[in-house]
């Protein structure tokens, strides 16, 4: 089986957006790096670092379902520990019915890592450190953006990876969490404008099709890179899609 | 625990266990692989999931069995909210919408979701092509669910929700719970989907689009005075709603336990009720069958 691997590790630089040359920038490459790789197939820039970094950090290796199921944990401990803050920090900025669905949100999150944690066992990857360094916990619009980009990214994510679950208890458990996140993007979104709850438009890069009523999907290694703007632990990634 | 003897055990009562477990050995295959990794401590839940999907379902669904059945919901929520919209029945010159919309986002929203109704109808069409079933137009359907209508589809009188078109807070029950039962008939199908990486992501990116709505329903609700969160919270029977004839759209909504991973207390402040609002549940295809006949006119049911 071909091995890949990569250090998602971001260099502490800003949000990442969707394209191939940030990516490769989320990946902590300089863009005369990037150019180089541009003429590289898909696995053979992620060949290039694949004895890049060994030392700590996860491993996601998306041969089969235990690698999914890892991969989701890895988001939902995102979740968990970005609403964590949310809750112990940006509590004055909110009414108390918008801190009181927060804290709904947060638990929920909470109840999906421990799920994971517990259903993947000994095959669960580790604590993920995080770095919310670029999230303004005392700023109503920074959460609110925040947030609308981890619920957005978490349904594109469980949309876009669905298809690889082999076991089918673990699709429906997916399907079972992935809607509950579509209600936390949805509630999210009508705080920062009432309305907005499925702007598909808004989510085209997220793999949305409005003219379809198609919500956001995409693959790991669309929605790694993002995510790793939060991610301090590095993240070898093996066989993705 | 020896795994393979417990399969030893029961190939004795039922020589067909192996193909029971995957009929392309599939399972099984991945079993052994993994068998070699996978810890005492995940096997539970390997193991049970394994079973589950060997005697747990019955039968099996087409692909266009599927889609044909996602069709009939999505006309169904389509003509729902396109009449509200439009006042009345697009072919009928009676007005028979008679509550207003309390402000003009309001209307948006349901014209929003009218719109992704609409295209998903169309959506769905598109891809069965000439295997698509036949349209559904407005007088198929009887929102009031129960409802008589004289010889010209007019109504005339009854149904659970009589005054679903005369009462706003009524038609957001009912939008409510259509878009909660959608929500669950997508996941409720997504097994027969396993491995179409085209169609069960466009069933998955449909099913989010769905949990949207239903998400900006409930507020919609709150707003008209349900106690009731964007989320399907802990209630015994599953039904958050207050909405006795909804019961069926939300029975086993109060399930906390996934994958014999009991959710309530799996951390510090896991209530019975954040546990239930975690995992939406899914419904199996006669259930759905069952709550979609309700607003189905006799001849047009499933």
């Amino acid at each position: 089986m071909k091995s890949e691997q990569a250090n998602l590790t971001t260099a502490g630089s800003g949000k990442e957006g969707y394209n191939r040359r940030k990516f490769l920038s989320a990946l902590g490459l300089g863009t005369a790096g990037a150019a180089v790789l541009s003429s590289c197939g898909h696995n053979d820039w992620y060949d290039q670092f694949r004895d890049g970094n060994k030392n700590g950090g996860a491993t996601l290796d998306f041969k089969d379902d235990i690698g999914i199921l890892n991969y989701a944990y890895a988001l939902e401990q995102l979740e968990a520990a970005f609403y964590t803050e949310v809750v112990a920090k940006s509590s004055s900025v909110f009414s108390a019915s918008q801190n009181a669905f927060f804290n709904d949100i947060k638990l929920h999150e909470i109840a999906h890592r421990e799920f994971f944690k517990k259903a993947l066992g000994s095959n669960a990857i580790g604590n993920l450190e995080v770095d919310f360094s670029s999230v303004n916990f005392s700023s109503k619009d920074s959460v609110l953006a925040t947030a609308k980009a981890f619920e957005d990214l978490g349904v594109a994510a469980y949309n876009g990876a669905g298809y690889k679950i082999m076991t089918e208890a673990y699709l429906v458990i997916a399907g079972q969490i992935v809607s509950v996140e579509a209600r936390h993007a949805a509630w999210i979104r009508d705080q920062i404008s009432n309305g907005s709850f499925s702007d598909l438009n808004s989510l085209t890069a997220l793999g949305a099709d409005n003219s379809k009523g198609l919500d956001a999907a995409l693959p790991p290694s669309k929605v790694l890179p993002i995510a790793a703007t939060y991610i301090k632990t590095k993240i070898d990634v093996k066989n993705v899609f | 625990m020896n795994i393979l003897n417990i399969l030893s055990e029961i190939e004795k009562v039922d020589e067909d266990i192996y193909d029971r477990l995957s009929p392309r050995r599939r399972i099984m295959k991945d079993f052994y692989n993994a068998g070699r990794k996978i810890s005492l401590a995940a096997l539970p839940l390997a193991l049970s999931s394994m079973f589950t999907k060997a005697y747990g379902q019955s039968g099996n669904r087409s692909v266009n069995d599927v889609l044909n059945f996602a069709l009939t919901l999505e006309y169904l929520e389509f003509h729902f909210y396109n009449h509200t919209v439009v006042g009345k029945d697009p072919a009928s010159s009676v007005k028979d919408v008679t509550f207003n919309f309390p402000s003009a986002a309001a209307l948006q929203a349901i014209t929003t979701i009218r719109d992704h109704e609409k295209a998903h109808v169309d959506f769905l069409k598109a891809v069965l092509g000439s295997a698509a079933r036949p349209e559904l137009a407005y007088t198929n359907f009887d929102f009031r669910a129960g409802g008589t209508y004289n010889a010209n589809n007019s109504y005339n009188s009854g149904g659970t929700f009589a005054d679903v078109y005369t009462n706003y807070a009524t038609f957001l029950k009912v939008a409510t719970a259509f878009e909660d039962t959608g929500v669950r008939a997508y996941k409720g199908q997504a097994g027969f989907l396993k491995g179409n990486q085209v169609v069960l992501t466009a069933a998955l990116q449909i099913h989010a689009v769905e949990a949207r709505h239903a998400s900006h329903l409930r507020q919609m609700a709150a707003g008209a005075g349900l106690t009731i969160k964007p989320w399907i919270t802990y209630t015994a029977n599953g039904n958050d709603t207050g909405v006795a004839p909804a019961d069926a759209v939300y029975a086993g909504e109060q399930n906390t336990t996934q994958a014999t991973v009991p959710i309530t207390n799996i951390a510090a402040g896991v209530t019975q009720a954040a546990a239930a609002e975690s995992f939406d549940e899914p419904l199996a295809t006669a259930n759905v069958v069952t709550i979609a006949n309700l607003f189905l006119k006799p001849a047009f049911r499933l």
